[in-house]
């Protein structure tokens, strides 16, 4: 019987590329549609429950909260900052003086457990600051920029102020004598 | 009509600069997807604040609360205004309850607002959420690094 000679293959063994080219392109499509790029996102705690713990005894540990009042212009923009009795001019200004009074508590004798700010705003006012007011009043950066050094771990807010009630609040100094008791301002207002 | 001296010519690209490339690609977007269930809405803008540092770890039970910049909610993919809010966190509430080693106290809420919302806007979705017993609250804003 006569075989045909058999040829030897050319010596060069290809892999088809063309299935794994088309699967990394799969890939690459999937992973450029599910790209979602944001940027890191972080979280000031706010614990409010809702019994106030004021209405009970008061605890012997627990401090006065320290207030923050911010009042806001027309436009939402802080025109003034008020950290317990003092009067600020700025953010960093309030940063300096809460760093003052909560720094000090630090430490295992301090009171930075029992501290806790309570944070009443103007209705109106940008939320933008109270995220600068809470930047400034609960902790820093350590001076390698990196590490946080918090202040004080418990932030509430104070009652909701009503939109309607910031306009007087602007202007304390006026007695407020030309429309005494009218009945139509009480009239327009409904009861929050 | 037949040559003898045929020369049969392959032409056959190089691959492999390209599956380097693809697979650098692969490798970036696997490295930069994220799988996280957070809701985020490109219409907010949030605050910006260096001590907002993303946190390590998963907070227990999150419930995203979105505030858009005109004061409407978006929760769940709706958009709500704030009192239609109370129903849908009745509903979370109930949620919570009903599994087992779940604690409505621990449960987070976590409040993305614009941040040119008006601050008693997002008081009163807290107080909102505090009427339907949710007690632990978060405001998010963004990293700014140093």
């Amino acid at each position: 019987m006569k075989f045909a000679a058999k040829q030897e293959p050319a010596g060069e063994v290809q892999l088809n590329m063309t299935p794994m080219i088309d699967i990394c392109f799969q890939l690459i499509i999937f992973f450029m549609l599910s790209l979602r790029l944001y940027s890191p996102e972080g979280d000031f705690g706010i614990s409010m429950p809702i019994a106030s713990p004021r209405e009970g005894l008061p605890d012997e540990q627990q401090m006065l909260p320290v207030k923050v009042r911010v009042r806001a212009d027309k436009n939402g923009n802080p025109a003034g900052i008020t950290l317990g009795d003092r009067k600020l001019q700025s953010f960093s200004e309030l940063a300096l003086q809460a760093r003052d009074i909560l720094g000090m508590d630090r430490g295992p004798a301090g009171t930075f457990s029992s501290s806790e700010i309570e944070l009443d705003c103007d209705y109106n006012l940008k939320f933008e600051n109270v995220i600068k007011v809470l930047t400034a009043v609960t902790g820093y950066l350590a001076d390698d920029k990196q590490t946080i050094i918090r202040l004080v771990e418990k932030i509430r807010f104070a009652p909701p102020r009503p939109p309607a009630q910031e306009e007087p609040s602007k202007k304390p100094t006026h007695p407020a004598p030309s429309n005494p008791p009218s009945e139509k301002p009480a009239e327009s207002k409904p009861p929050s | 009509m037949f040559y003898r001296g045929h020369i049969e010519y392959k032409c056959e690209p190089n691959l492999t600069p390209m599956i380097d490339c693809t697979f650098q690609l692969v490798v970036f977007f696997l490295l930069t997807l994220n799988f996280s269930s957070d809701e985020q809405s490109e219409l907010i803008r949030l605050p910006s604040s260096e001590l907002a540092k993303p946190v390590e770890g998963a907070v227990e039970t999150p419930i995203t609360v979105q505030v858009l910049a005109s004061g409407k909610v978006l929760f769940g993919g709706d958009v709500l205004t704030s009192e239609e809010l109370r129903g849908p966190l009745r509903r979370e509430r109930e949620a919570i309850r009903s599994v087992l080693g779940r604690k409505l106290k621990n449960a987070t809420i976590i409040i993305r607002a614009d941040r040119d919302v008006p601050t008693g806007k997002v008081q009163e979705i807290i107080k909102i959420c505090q009427e339907a017993e949710f007690e632990r609250f978060s405001l998010r804003a963004k990293w700014k690094q140093p």
